[in-house]
């Protein structure tokens, strides 16, 4: 086939254009790690625009000798693994009965489920009955009150509804009960799937800080996120305080800032490149339906 | 074993129709009882940290004071809804929630689209794979180190945009510390994070179009422009109406963390949107029931918006959630 002048001038433009998104998507990544790796007088300076200068590991070294810091990144892996693990479970065991187009009430429980994706109660009612559960400086504040994550519930529905029936009752026939049916066939059918869910569940919880950060006094309680949140917002009150003349303090930081991003984006950089096609089978397959 | 499940089926069948709704429903659950114990737990959730917080905005009536009973000691009526509508911060949030929601919306929305599309004519397969596995990742970045970034590229003193900026024209701007540009900041950090995770969606309706319309519309001598026109658009609009109807129905939720990260007092004046507002009230001051009348009347505006939406999108393009 034979490709017009046009044409090509426009698969050209296209690819530049891509380019540039690539550039300007990675760019900022780039960025903090040339400042983490650079040494402070060249950050302080303003000489860093891309690569580091003064190349230095000192601010990694201070980093790692800074305990609240490991105890956060330890304690978020905590949070990850418990709150994943009990995201899955509670949507698991609410998607799969739905998917049972004959099961009464499945209309009314389903109407109720999808209502909360357009109306919710807001910050201060959650927030006073979580406090009036007890359950204020535990982990149980993180991972359990947004456990469930109502657009993932949809998604897993769906899929549960893609899967061929013959095999489900087949199992029944032979006498297996409806947990047996989810645990040993259903689900090591649905494991693609499976995988996205706890993909997005783990990568939510390993940047969640809000919930964390209303809910958590005890500094040894500070996921990661929320280590980083306090470092930066008290570089953001230096630069209010001291208006645009921006005092020592935050220059600084500014590599100790960089080097905490770069080290709390690292696990989910670093395993991304793997996972992306499950994050986007994810993505697919609630998109199918609506 | 097998003939005997069949025969109880069969005999049980006709029989069905004569007993009441109240029997088919208790029979329902005898059958099923199984799939519905799975779904007490869950249920149990969603009652607990859904509905009742519904139930909870209850306060927005009621005076509440921390340590007192948990919903309210005394009935005030519309008080505190009457003590926003005259409290002239609460308009200056309502306007800046509008402007920077709509903002946004305009701006951002046709991103993933044209992203997709151009996405959509890669000729090199590999190319377009790596185009997309690198846009996603914003999209898994937390919103701290997005704020954290935004703080390092902007610093007034280190910030490789004022290097760039003080090269050129000599001046540098503190960006985070200007009103002014507190929307541009919040708009294009909000298509950097979502312009390729939002054209995932478009993708996969674009992937859907029959390709025997584009023969057909090659054969008849269409042009690329003309098969984007008339084939490649019309193809992902229903996608195109329902993702505007959820955008308009969040309209009023702006990117609360992402503000409460990157504003501050000298930027209020912009960037202080309904949310932000609420939690300063609510969680700051401990003005909890001002805060709920703030939060509820927040939900019912974001509920109206997203129902006219879906209305006005049903009667013209025949789309629509419900």
């Amino acid at each position: 086939m034979k490709v017009s002048r046009g044409e090509k001038i426009f698969n050209i433009m296209n690819i530049i254009i891509m380019i540039i998104v690539i550039i300007a998507t990675l760019y900022p990544f780039l960025y903090l790690t040339a400042i983490s790796f650079s040494s402070e007088k060249y950050v302080y300076a303003g000489e860093i625009t891309l690569l580091p200068k003064g190349f230095t590991m000192k601010t990694y070294q201070v980093l790692l000798s800074e305990k609240l810091f490991w105890i956060s990144y330890k304690i978020t892996i905590v949070y990850t693994l418990v709150g994943t693990f009990i995201s899955l479970f509670l949507s698991t065991l609410l998607a799969y009965p739905l998917s049972k187009k004959h099961l009464k009430g499945r209309g009314i429980i389903l109407g109720l489920v999808v209502f909360i994706m357009f109306f919710s109660g807001g910050l201060i009612p959650t927030y006073l009955l979580v406090n009036a559960l007890g359950m204020r400086n535990t982990i149980w504040a993180v991972v359990i009150p947004g456990a469930i994550n109502t657009y993932y519930v949809i998604v897993m529905k769906t899929f549960f509804e893609g899967l061929p029936v013959e095999l489900e009752e087949a199992a029944a026939i032979d006498g297996m009960n409806t947990y047996g049916i989810l645990l040993h066939i259903v689900l090591p059918l649905s494991m693609p799937m499976m995988a996205a869910m706890t993909l997005f569940y783990a990568v939510g919880m390993w940047n969640n800080w809000f919930g964390p950060f209303i809910y958590l006094d005890k500094r040894e309680l500070f996921p990661a996120a929320l280590y980083l949140r306090n470092i930066i917002a008290g570089a953001q009150q230096t630069a209010v305080s001291s208006g645009s003349n921006i005092g020592d303090l935050e220059q600084i930081e500014a590599t100790v800032k960089s080097a905490a991003m770069i080290l709390t984006a690292l696990p989910i950089i670093m395993v991304y490149p793997f996972l992306q096609k499950y994050f986007v089978k994810g993505v697919m397959i609630g998109s199918l339906k609506g | 074993m097998n003939v005997e499940v069949t025969n109880k089926e069969f005999i049980e069948l006709p029989s069905m129709n004569e007993k009441s709704n109240f029997k088919k429903t208790l029979k329902a659950i005898r059958k099923d009882w199984q799939l519905y114990s799975l779904l007490i737990l869950p249920l149990a959730h969603y009652l607990i940290f859904r509905y009742i917080p519904m139930y909870g905005n209850i306060i927005a009536f009621r005076k509440y004071y921390p340590g007192g009973p948990v919903y309210g000691s005394e009935w005030v009526g519309l008080r505190y809804f009457k003590m926003f509508l005259t409290d002239p911060t609460f308009w200056k949030v309502l306007k800046n929630t509008i402007i920077l929601n709509v903002e946004y919306l305009v701006i951002s929305f046709p991103f993933p689209i044209i992203f997709a599309l151009l996405l959509n004519e890669l000729r090199n397969q590999l190319f377009k794979r790596f185009v997309q596995t690198v846009s996603y990742l914003p999209h898994f970045i937390s919103v701290v180190i997005v704020a954290g970034m935004i703080m390092e590229l902007l610093s007034p003193s280190t910030g490789v945009v004022n290097i760039i900026l003080k090269h050129f024209t000599g001046k540098t701007i503190n960006f985070l510390a200007e009103a002014a540009w507190f929307r541009t900041i919040y708009i294009v950090s909000g298509i950097w994070q979502g312009m390729g995770w939002g054209a995932i969606i478009y993708l996969a309706a674009l992937s859907n179009i029959n390709p025997e319309l584009y023969e057909a519309a090659i054969i008849d001598g269409a042009n690329k422009w003309q098969q984007i026109r008339y084939i490649t658009i019309p193809g992902i609009m229903p996608t195109i109406m329902i993702l505007l109807i959820l955008n308009i129905g969040n309209l009023m939720n702006s990117a609360f963390e992402k503000i409460l990260l990157l504003y501050n007092p000298l930027t209020y004046e912009t960037a202080d949107v309904i949310s932000t507002y609420l939690y300063r009230m609510g969680l700051e001051m401990n003005n909890f029931s001002y805060a709920a009348a703030i939060g509820m009347f927040e939900s019912i505006i974001g509920l109206i918006l997203l129902g006219t939406a879906n209305y006005i999108s049903k009667r013209l393009t025949e789309t629509s959630l419900w």
